[in-house]
C-alpha cells in the first residue's frame, strides 16, 4: 500500500468517526430542541411552577440557576484564579505541586451525587445553612474549582515564554508582569473557559438536590434586599434550579402535563447553554480585541 | 574611556555541567561591543548573566564577580528589577506584547509610575524614532504591535527598551530571525544609538559585527578566546582560532 492509499483511509476513517460525533450531537440537540421549543412560550417563562394543576411555568428554575451561578462564580473565580496564578507561575516543579495537581484533579473527577450529599452533611446539616442557594453554590464550587483552575493555568500557560522574559527584562516585578501582561493576554482564554465551565454548573442537578433543595419558593422579584427572606436575591432560600426542576418532573411530579413540562425546561436548558457558548467565543473575541489595540 | 561593566573570572554551570570556564570581559561606555563565536559557544550565556536573565533557569550556578559601573550584579542586596532597568534587553525573537505599539512603547514607563500623558507622548515619540521606525507606525500607533512584520515588530521592541532609558543595551541576535533589509534597519539603529547607550551584541554574523562594533570579543566553548578592536580583530587577530572562525575554517 503507498503512501497516498494509507493517507486517504485514515483521512476516510477520521471524516467517518468525525460524522458519528457530529451525528450523535445533532440528534440529541434536534430531538431535545424539537419535543421542547413548541412548549415555550412567554408565559412558560414568566410564571412559576404548579405543583398539581397543569400550565406551569419555569420563572423561578430559571432565575434560581442563573443567581445559583452567578454566586458559584463569584466565589470560586477569586480561588481559582489565585491557584491558576500559583501553579502556572509561581509553583516549582516538585512533589508539593504535584501533590496540588494531583488533588485538583481528584475533586474534578468526585461524582456529583458524593460532592451534593457531603454538602447536604456539612452545610446544610452541620453548618444549619438548610437548603439553600449558599449552600448550593459551596457545592457547585466544588466541581467548578478544578475546572476553572486548570482552565486558568492553561491559559496562563498558553502566554509565551517571551512574554515574560520581554516584561522581565523592562525591569518589571514578576509581579507586575503577571498582572500586567501575561494575566491581560490571557484573559480572552480564561473568559471563554469560565462561560465555558458555566455550561456545566448551569445543567449540574445531583449535587444541587440535596443543598439548594428541590422547592422554588414564591419570591418577591421587586425587593432587593437579599437579608429579606422573600427576596428574590435572598441566598438563604431552598432553590430549585432547571436541571433540578426536570428530575423532579419527571420522577415524582404530578402535574398532569410534566411530559410538557420536562421537554420544554429541557430545551430552555440547552439553549441557555448554545447561548453560554455562543456569548463566550464573541466575548473573547472582543476582549481580545480590546486588550490588543487599546485605545 | 570609561568603563560601565566589568566582569571577572564569570563561571557558570547548568547543573553539572559548566557552560562558562571563567571570562573577563570589561565593556566601554557609549561603545558597541560584540561577542561572536559558534552556536553553543557561550555567548548568549554570557550576556544572560549581564541582566540576570539566568536567574529565571533552574539549576544554574554562577560564580566570579560582575559589576556594573560599581555595583556587585551577584551582590545578595542587588534589586534585580532595578537591574533591569537599567540594562535592558532585546530578544532573538521579536517579542512585542500584544498590546498596540504606543502602549508596548509607554508600558515600561507607565508601569514604573508615569502617568503624564505629555511626557509619555513625548518618550515614545523619541524612542520610536530613535528605533527608526517612527515613520513607518506614526499613523499606526494605536495598532496591535503584533500585526506589523518581524523587522518592524523587532524594532518596535528596540524603542520599547529605549523608552525606560536604561543605561545598557542588550540585544541577544537581535537580527537573526529577520530579513537582510530588516537586519540593517537594526544596524542603523544601533549606529544611531551609540552615543547614549552601551551596547552589547551577541551575533552569530561576523559582517554585522564588523560592520557596527567598536570591540569584539570571540568566544569558544566557554572560553574567552580574544578581545579586541574590532578593526584589530577582523584584520590582525592574535589567535590561530580567531583567525580559522572568521575565514570560516569552522563554525
Amino acid at each position: 500500500m503507498n503512501s497516498k492509499t494509507s493517507n486517504n483511509i485514515a483521512t476516510g476513517v477520521i471524516y467517518f468517526l468525525v460524522a458519528g460525533v457530529l451525528a450523535i450531537l445533532v440528534f440529541l440537540l434536534g430531538y431535545i430542541l424539537i419535543t421542547g421549543i413548541p412548549h415555550v412560550s412567554w408565559h412558560f417563562l414568566t410564571s412559576a411552577a404548579q405543583s398539581f394543576a397543569a400550565g406551569g411555568g419555569i420563572r423561578d428554575q430559571l432565575f434560581n440557576s442563573l443567581y445559583l451561578l452567578v454566586l458559584t462564580l463569584i466565589i470560586s473565580f477569586p480561588i481559582a484564579l489565585g491557584s491558576g496564578i500559583y501553579l502556572s507561575e509561581y509553583a516549582p516543579d516538585n512533589w508539593v505541586t504535584g501533590v496540588i495537581r494531583t488533588a485538583v484533579e481528584v475533586l474534578s473527577s468526585l461524582p456529583s451525587v458524593v460532592v451534593g450529599l457531603f454538602g447536604f452533611l456539612l452545610f446544610v446539616v452541620n453548618f444549619h445553612m438548610g437548603f439553600s442557594i449558599l449552600a448550593g453554590a459551596i457545592a457547585l464550587t466544588f466541581f467548578n474549582l478544578p475546572l476553572l483552575t486548570r482552565s486558568i493555568e492553561e491559559s496562563l500557560q498558553d502566554v509565551s515564554e517571551l512574554q515574560r522574559e520581554a516584561g522581565l527584562s523592562l525591569g518589571l516585578s514578576r509581579w507586575k508582569t503577571i498582572t500586567g501582561i501575561v494575566l491581560p493576554a490571557a484573559l480572552p482564554g480564561i473568559l471563554t473557559r469560565i462561560i465555558l465551565s458555566a455550561g456545566r454548573v448551569f445543567g449540574e442537578a445531583a449535587a444541587l438536590i440535596y443543598t439548594a433543595g428541590q422547592s422554588a419558593p414564591t419570591v418577591n422579584y421587586g425587593d432587593w434586599n437579599p437579608m429579606d427572606s422573600a427576596s428574590f436575591l435572598n441566598f438563604m432560600r431552598p432553590a430549585e434550579t432547571l436541571a433540578v426542576h426536570i428530575w423532579k418532573v419527571n420522577t415524582e411530579g404530578v402535574t398532569p402535563d410534566a411530559a410538557v413540562i420536562s421537554s420544554g425546561t429541557s430545551a430552555v436548558l440547552i439553549v441557555v447553554i448554545l447561548l453560554f457558548n455562543l456569548l463566550a467565543r464573541m466575548l473573547g473575541r472582543w476582549l481580545y480585541k480590546r486588550m490588543t489595540a487599546t485605545k | 574611556m570609561p568603563k560601565i561593566i566589568t566582569s571577572k573570572d564569570v563561571h557558570l554551570s547548568y547543573g553539572p555541567k559548566e557552560a562558562l570556564h571563567g571570562i573577563s570581559l570589561d565593556f566601554e561606555e557609549h561603545n558597541i561591543t560584540a561577542l561572536i563565536g559558534p552556536s553553543g559557544c557561550g555567548k548568549s550565556t554570557y550576556l544572560r548573566c549581564l541582566n540576570r536573565m539566568n536567574d529565571l533557569i533552574k539549576g544554574v550556578k554562577i560564580t566570579g564577580s560582575m559589576k556594573l559601573g560599581d555595583e556587585d550584579i551577584y551582590a545578595p542586596g542587588t534589586d534585580i528589577v532595578d537591574l533591569r532597568k537599567r540594562v535592558g534587553m532585546v530578544f532573538q525573537q521579536p517579542n512585542p506584547f500584544p498590546f498596540s505599539v504606543y502602549e508596548n512603547v509607554a508600558y515600561g514607563l507607565r508601569l514604573a509610575g508615569e502617568k503624564d500623558k505629555h511626557v509619555l507622548d513625548e518618550r515614545v515619540e523619541t524612542s520610536l524614532k530613535q528605533a527608526a521606525i517612527w515613520d513607518e507606525v506614526k499613523d499606526h500607533l494605536y495598532e496591535n504591535a503584533l500585526s506589523f512584520s518581524g523587522g518592524q515588530q523587532q524594532r518596535i521592541c528596540v524603542a520599547r527598551v529605549l523608552a525606560v532609558q536604561p543605561e545598557v543595551v542588550l540585544l541577544d541576535e537581535p537580527t537573526s530571525a529577520l530579513d537582510p533589509i530588516s537586519s540593517a534597519k537594526i544596524e542603523d539603529t544601533l549606529l544611531n544609538i551609540r552615543n547614549q547607550y552601551t551596547i552589547i551584541i551577541v551575533t552569530h554574523n561576523m559582517q554585522q559585527a564588523s560592520r557596527i562594533s567598536d570591540k569584539t570579543a570571540f568566544l569558544l566553548n566557554g572560553d574567552l578566546v580574544e578581545f579586541s578592536k574590532t578593526e584589530k580583530m577582523f584584520i590582525h587577530p592574535d589567535s590561530e582560532k580567531t583567525s580559522d572562525y572568521l575565514n570560516g575554517k569552522f563554525g
